[in-house]
C-alpha cells in the first residue's frame, strides 16, 4: 500500500511553488521558511498590503486596551460589515414607492419574510448602523479625553469631525429606506429643520427631498445618497484619517 | 539560532542593581554581548578614522573599476558634476558602497551596480528639512505590529462581530406599517442620535434649534485643537476642558435621555409607565 503523505508534506508542497511564492511575499507567515525572528516579523508588516495601514513597530502603549478600547478601529469595522450586509441587501431592494407601486416597502417584507437569511443581515445592517454611530461617538471622546487632538493632531480632529457628520448622514439616510411609518415621520421632523435654514430654507429643503414634500423622489434621492455617495465621500476621508495617523507620529500618548 | 544572543548577565545584573528597568537592563546586556563576540572575532569597532576610511574608499576604487577609472574618479565631486545632474558614475557609486561595507574593496556578489552599466537613475530625492513635517519623535517603548497589534485587533473584531451577531439573532429590526403622509402617528420620533435636536425644538425656535445652533456646535468642535492651546495632554493640566466638553456631552445626552423616554404623544410630557416607551431604535 502507497504511504500516504503527511500535513507537513502536503503544506511543503503547496507553499514550494511559483503560484504561491508569488502570491506570498517574504516575509508573510504563509510563506515557506516563516520563522519568529525580529526579522520576519518586520517584513511580515512590511511586506503586507496592511502596510498601507500600520508601521511596522507601534507604540507598546498603544496595544493597552485601555488606551484606545479598540474604538477607531471598531468604527472602521463597523463600516466594513454595514457594507457587506449593505450589498446583500442592495440585492433585494428598489427604491420605489407611490401609489399602486409600494415596491420598496414590499420588498422590505420579502426580506424578513421568505429571503434566507435576509431578516438577520437586515438586523445586523440595522444594529450595525445604530452601534457605528454609537462607537465613533465614543471614539470622539477618548480622543477629547487623551487631548489627542494636539498639535500635530489638530487637523486630524477635523477630518474626524467630517467623518462624525457623515456617519450621521449615513445612518439618518438609510433610516427612510424602509418608507414606512417610523421611516417617514422620522424624516419629516429632520427635513423640517433643514428648511428652517437661514435665507437658503426652501431650496435646502427641496434639494433634500427632490420636492415640496417627502415622496418617491425623495426616496430615490436617499437611497442613491446612501448607498453611493456618501459611503464614496466617507472611504475618501477614512483614507485622509488613517493617512495622517502615521504621519503625525502614530497613535498619541502616553499621556 | 543565528539570531539568539545571551545577553551578558553581569552587566544585566549590575544595571539591575542600579535600578535601571529590566527592559533597558536587558538590551544593554544585549549590545555588551554582541560586541564582545565582535572583538573576539577580530572586528573593529567604532567609527573609523577619516584617514582610514579614504583608504579604503581608494582601494575600493581600485578593485572596482582598475586603474583607468581610479584616475577619472580621483575628484570625484567634480568629474561628477561635469557628467551633470550631480550624479556619480556607476564605478563610484559601486566602489562606495564596497567601502562603507568594508570588505576591503571585495564587490559583494548581489550588489553594487555592474561596472559596465549607465543605467544610473536613483529613488530617492533630497527634501529641505523645511518641507517635512516635524514630529518629535522620541525613541519609544515599541513592539511589532505583527503580531501584537494585529491579534489585540483580531480579537476586538471577533468580539465585536459576535456580539453584534448574538443581537441580531434574537432582536428583529423594527418594521411599521406603509409610509402613509395622511396619517401623522401620535408619537413622532427622530432617531436617537438626533433626538437632541428635536428636543431643543421644544424649548427654541426651529431656525436656533434645527440649524444655527448645530452648526455652532459643529464649528466649536472643529474649532477645538486650535482654541485649546494648553500643549498638556495629561488630565490634570487640563481640568478646564475636560469639564467643559463634559458638561457639553451630558448637555446631550441628557436632552437625547429626556426626548427618547420622557416624551408622548403630541410631544408632550409624558411618563414611560405611562404612555409606554415611544422609542424604536
Ligand atoms: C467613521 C469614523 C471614524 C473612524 C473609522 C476612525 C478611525 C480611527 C482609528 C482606527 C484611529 C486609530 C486610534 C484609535 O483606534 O483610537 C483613529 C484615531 C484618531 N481619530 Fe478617528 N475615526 C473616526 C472618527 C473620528 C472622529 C469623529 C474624531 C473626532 C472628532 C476622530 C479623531 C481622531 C483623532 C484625533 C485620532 C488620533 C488619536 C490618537 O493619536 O490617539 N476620529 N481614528
Amino acid at each position: 500500500m502507497p504511504k500516504l503523505p503527511t500535513f507537513d508534506d502536503v503544506k511543503g508542497n503547496v507553499q514550494d511553488n511559483v503560484i504561491w511564492k508569488s502570491i506570498f511575499r517574504p516575509g508573510s507567515i504563509y510563506r515557506k521558511g516563516y520563522r519568529d525572528t525580529s526579522r520576519d516579523r518586520a517584513l511580515a508588516s512590511m511586506n503586507n498590503v496592511l502596510y498601507h495601514l500600520h508601521p511596522v513597530k507601534v507604540k507598546r502603549h498603544g496595544l493597552k486596551l485601555t488606551y484606545t478600547y479598540c474604538l477607531g478601529g471598531l468604527s472602521f469595522f463597523m463600516f466594513i460589515l454595514l457594507t457587506i450586509t449593505g450589498i446583500f441587501l442592495m440585492f433585494f431592494y428598489t427604491p420605489a414607492a407611490g401609489a399602486g407601486t409600494e415596491i420598496a416597502y414590499l420588498n422590505m417584507r420579502e426580506i424578513s419574510a421568505s429571503i434566507t437569511f435576509g431578516q438577520l443581515v437586515r438586523n445586523l445592517h440595522r444594529w450595525g448602523a445604530h452601534a457605528m454611530v454609537f462607537t465613533v461617538f465614543l471614539h470622539m471622546a477618548r480622543v477629547f479625553y487623551h487631548g489627542a487632538y494636539k498639535p500635530p493632531r489638530e487637523f486630524n480632529w477635523v477630518v474626524g469631525v467630517i467623518l462624525l457628520l457623515l456617519t450621521l448622514f449615513l445612518s439618518f439616510t438609510g433610516y427612510l429606506l424602509p418608507w414606512d411609518q417610523l421611516a417617514l415621520w422620522a424624516v419629516t421632523v429632520g427635513t423640517n429643520m433643514a428648511g428652517f435654514t437661514p435665507v437658503f430654507g426652501d431650496q435646502v429643503q427641496f434639494v433634500l427631498l427632490g420636492g415640496v414634500e417627502i415622496g418617491p423622489e425623495t426616496l430615490l434621492r436617499w437611497y442613491v445618497l446612501h448607498v453611493l455617495f456618501i459611503p464614496f465621500i466617507t472611504v475618501i476621508f477614512l483614507a485622509v484619517h488613517f493617512w495622517r495617523i502615521r504621519k503625525d507620529g502614530g497613535i498619541s500618548g502616553p499621556l | 539560532m543565528s539570531e539568539e544572543i545571551t545577553p551578558d548577565q553581569e552587566v544585566y545584573d549590575r544595571l539591575l542593581a542600579e535600578g535601571k528597568s529590566e527592559r533597558i537592563a536587558r538590551a544593554k546586556a544585549k549590545a555588551a554581548a554582541v560586541r564582545a563576540s565582535k572583538i573576539a572575532e577580530g572586528a573593529t569597532l567604532g567609527p573609523k578614522s577619516s584617514e582610514e576610511a579614504q583608504k579604503a574608499l581608494e582601494s575600493a576604487r581600485a578593485a572596482a573599476g582598475g586603474g583607468g577609472v581610479a584616475t577619472k574618479t580621483a575628484a570625484p565631486a567634480e568629474s561628477a558634476g561635469a557628467q551633470g545632474g550631480g550624479r556619480l558614475p556607476p564605478e563610484e557609486r559601486a566602489a562606495r558602497v564596497a567601502a562603507s561595507l568594508g570588505n576591503g574593496g571585495k564587490q559583494p556578489a548581489s550588489m553594487g551596480v555592474p561596472t559596465s552599466s549607465t543605467h544610473t537613475h536613483r529613488l530617492l530625492a533630497l527634501v529641505p528639512p523645511a518641507g517635512i513635517q516635524q514630529v518629535q519623535s522620541k525613541q519609544m517603548d515599541k513592539v511589532y505590529t505583527w503580531p501584537h497589534l494585529l491579534l489585540v485587533e483580531f480579537v476586538a473584531l471577533l468580539a465585536a462581530g459576535s456580539l453584534l451577531l448574538i443581537a441580531s439573532f434574537f432582536l428583529d429590526a423594527p418594521l411599521g406599517s406603509l409610509a402613509n403622509p395622511q396619517e401623522v402617528p401620535a408619537i413622532n420620533k427622530a432617531p436617537w442620535y438626533f433626538m437632541g435636536l428635536q428636543e431643543l425644538l421644544a424649548y427654541l425656535h426651529p431656525m436656533v434649534a434645527g440649524v444655527s445652533l448645530p452648526g455652532v456646535f459643529v464649528v466649536l468642535l472643529m474649532a477645538a485643537p486650535y482654541v485649546d492651546k494648553n500643549p498638556s495632554a495629561k488630565p490634570e493640566n487640563r481640568k478646564l476642558a475636560n469639564m467643559a466638553f463634559t458638561f457639553f456631552l451630558a448637555f446631550w445626552g441628557l436632552l437625547v435621555v429626556i426626548g427618547s423616554f420622557l416624551r408622548g404623544a403630541g410631544y408632550a410630557w409624558a411618563w414611560p409607565w405611562v404612555q409606554g416607551l415611544g422609542f424604536t431604535l
